[in-house]
C-alpha cells in the first residue's frame, strides 16, 4: 500500500514538519509516540522565533509600543482558542502551564468546597493527573473517591455509572479520551446526568483536543482542560476552559502580578476573570505558538484527519494479527488512533528498545496509569500512537520493526 | 554461570559490526544470566526503574563484593550482566576505580546507562558505587 485511503494530503502535512526529515541510526524518524506530545508544524516555530525577534515584552504593562504589540498577541491567541472550543466568553479562557495544572486549580478550589460525605466519581482509565489529584483532595477533606470500572474492551461501564453517580457527587472527573486505551468517552450524555445531579464537571481533554472538533457548550461540562503540547503547540502551555458562572468566584490559587486590583499593607482585592486566575508574567510565546498551532490545525479538514487516523489504526489492527502473541489492549467501540500491546512473553520495555534502536518512536510502560494496568493485568503496555502526519508506511514500519523485535527476543 | 571479563565483552562487541548482531548478544548474555528467585524480588531489592523492574541483591566475602541481579526485561538483564562483568567479586577499591562510563562509551552503548534513560541501570551503578564506598 503506497497512498492513504483518504483523499488527505498526507504528503503535504508532512513537509511542514522539519522534525520528520530527522534520521536515528541511519534510519528515517518513525514517530509514533504522539499520546505522549506532537510534534510542532514550521508555522508554530515560526510563531516562536517571531514573536521573540520582533515583539517580546512583558503583557498588560500598556507603558510602550512592544508590551502594547506583545499583549494585543497574548490576547488575540485567547481569542483563537475560545473560538476553537466554541467558548462563550474570551474570558472563559484561562492559561495554564499544560492540563496537570488545570486540574490541580480545579483542585484547590474544590478543597474549599468538599466535606466529609460528598463524593468525587472518576474513572478506571484515568491518567495519574486526574486521579492522584481527586484521590488527595478527598483524602483531606473526607470525601469519598467513587471510580467507574471498565470492562475488558476498555468501554466505560455506563452501567455502573449510573449506579456510582448520587446526589452526593459534587464532581465527575473524567477523560475526554484514554491516553492509555484510546478509548473515546461518551462525554456528553454522562456530563448530562452528572449535571441534573447537581454536580460540577470536569473533562480532562489531553487526549481529545487534538482528535476531533470540541465544542464546550455542546459538552456541556463546568471545565475542560487541555495541553498545547498535544495539539502541535509548545509545550509548558495548556488552557483551563470554565463557565463564566463557575470561574468567577472560583477560589484563587497563586497570588501575586495581574491577577490583584488594589493592594494595601493589609489586605488586596482581586482582579476580574482571566487575569485573576493567572498570576505571575504568564507563558507569553507559549500561548502565541499554542494559538499559531490551533490556527494551522483549523485549516485542516477536521473529517478527513479523523479518516487518515482512523485508517491508520485499522491498517494497524489488520498488520497485528501477523504478529504470534500480539494482543491490543484496549478495543473499545470508539477509539482513536492509539494501538497500546503486549506480545506474550516479551516485556514492553525490550519492543521499545529494538524499536528504538530502528528509528521507531514508541511509548513503553505504565503510561502514568498504573491502577489502569493493575485492572487490566499487565506490568505496561508498549503504546503506538497516531496522527496527523502519520503514514501507512509508517504503520508498515512499525510492524516489520516489531517482527525483528520479536524474532531476536524468541 | 561466568561472566566474559569486560575485556572479552569490549572484544566481542567490536567484532560485531552489525546492531542486530549485537543485540543479540546482549539479550544472549541476560537469558545466561540465573537471576533471581521470586523470594528474593522483594521491594526493598527494587532499584527504580520506571519501564522496567530491576532487582538486585549483594554480599560480600572476603573483601570482596558480589551481586545478584534481575530485572522483567530481558534486554536491561543483558545490560546488567554488563555491569556485573565489570563489578562481580570486586574489592571496593577496584569498584570505585572502574570507569564505567568509559567502558560503556567503548562498548558504544552510553544511550544505555545515560541519566535520561529511566531503565534502572544507572540507578543500579550508582547503588553498587554507594555499597563500595
Amino acid at each position: 500500500m503506497t497512498e492513504t485511503v483518504t483523499d488527505f494530503d498526507v504528503g503535504a502535512v508532512r513537509a511542514q514538519f522539519p522534525i520528520l526529515q530527522r534520521e536515528l541510526d541511519g534510519n528515517p524518524l518513525i514517530y509514533l509516540d504522539n499520546a505522549a506530545t506532537t510534534q510542532k508544524p514550521q508555522a508554530v516555530i515560526d510563531a516562536l522565533v517571531d514573536y521573540y525577534t520582533q515583539c517580546n515584552s512583558n503583557v498588560h504593562r500598556g507603558a510602550h509600543q512592544l508590551s502594547d504589540e506583545a499583549t494585543k498577541r497574548f490576547e488575540n491567541a485567547r481569542k483563537t482558542v475560545a473560538n476553537f472550543i466554541n467558548a462563550a466568553a474570551v474570558e472563559e479562557v484561562i492559561w495554564t502551564s499544560g492540563t496537570t495544572e488545570g486540574i490541580n486549580i480545579i483542585a484547590k478550589g474544590m478543597a474549599q468546597r468538599l466535606k466529609a460525605g460528598d463524593e468525587v466519581l472518576v474513572t478506571q482509565m484515568e491518567h495519574h493527573a486526574n486521579l492522584v489529584t481527586w484521590q488527595q483532595a478527598c483524602k483531606a477533606s473526607g470525601a469519598q473517591l467513587k471510580v467507574v470500572p471498565i470492562d475488558e474492551q476498555g468501554n466505560l461501564s455506563i452501567e455502573a455509572f449510573d449506579q456510582l453517580l448520587s446526589d452526593r457527587t459534587r464532581l465527575l472527573a473524567m477523560p475526554h479520551v484514554s491516553n492509555a486505551l484510546g478509548t473515546v468517552n461518551p462525554i456528553v450524555s454522562l456530563t448530562a446526568k452528572a449535571k441534573a445531579k447537581g454536580a460540577l464537571v470536569l473533562i480532562d481533554g489531553a487526549q481529545g483536543v487534538a482528535h476531533g472538533d470540541v465544542d464546550v457548550q455542546a459538552i456541556g461540562a463546568d471545565f475542560y482542560v487541555f495541553s498545547g503540547h498535544k495539539l502541535f503547540g509548545p509545550t509548558g502551555i495548556g488552557v483551563l476552559w470554565g463557565r463564566k458562572a463557575v470561574l468567577e468566584d472560583w477560589p484563587i490559587w497563586l497570588t501575586g502580578g495581574e491577577m490583584i486590583a488594589t493592594v494595601t499593607y493589609e489586605d488586596a482585592t482581586w482582579g476580574a476573570l482571566p487575569n485573576r486566575l493567572e498570576a505571575g508574567t504568564p507563558n507569553i510565546a507559549g500561548a502565541i505558538g499554542m494559538a499559531a498551532a490551533i490556527d494551522w490545525f483549523q485549516a485542516l479538514d477536521i473529517n478527513a484527519v479523523k479518516a487518515h487516523e482512523q485508517a491508520l489504526l485499522e491498517h494497524a489492527l489488520e498488520l497485528a494479527k501477523d504478529i504470534p502473541g500480539m494482543r491490543i489492549v484496549g478495543n473499545a467501540d470508539n477509539k482513536i488512533g492509539i494501538l497500546s500491546f503486549v506480545i506474550e512473553g516479551i516485556h514492553p520495555a525490550d519492543i521499545g528498545f529494538l524499536l528504538d534502536r530502528q528509528g521507531i518512536a514508541i511509548r513503553t510502560g505504565d503510561h502514568c496509569a498504573q491502577p489502569l494496568m493493575q485492572r487490566l493485568g499487565v506490568p505496561g503496555t508498549a503504546r503506538a500512537s497516531f496522527t496527523i502526519y502519520n503514514t501507512l508506511q509508517d504503520v508498515d514500519a512499525l510492524f516489520k520493526g516489531l517482527k525483528k523485535a520479536a524474532m531476536m527476543l524468541a | 554461570m561466568n561472566l566474559p571479563s569486560t575485556e572479552e565483552i569490549i572484544d566481542d562487541l567490536d567484532f560485531l559490526d552489525d546492531w542486530e548482531q549485537r543485540y543479540q548478544y546482549i539479550i544472549d548474555l541476560g537469558k545466561q544470566l540465573p537471576g533471581l528467585p521470586d523470594t528474593l524480588k522483594l521491594e526493598q531489592n527494587k532499584v527504580r526503574g520506571c519501564q522496567s523492574s530491576v532487582w538486585m541483591v549483594s554480599e560480600e566475602n572476603a573483601g570482596r563484593l558480589t551481586f545478584k541481579v534481575d530485572s522483567d526485561a530481558i534486554i536491561v538483564q543483558g545490560l546488567l550482566a554488563l555491569v556485573l562483568a565489570a563489578y562481580d567479586n570486586k574489592t571496593r577499591a577496584e569498584i570505585q576505580s572502574f570507569d564505567i562510563d568509559g567502558y560503556f562509551a567503548k562498548l558504544d552503548l552510553e544511550r544505555h546507562i545515560s541519566p535520561t534513560r529511566g531503565n534502572g541501570l544507572r540507578a543500579m551503578v550508582a547503588k553498587i558505587q554507594g555499597l563500595a564506598a
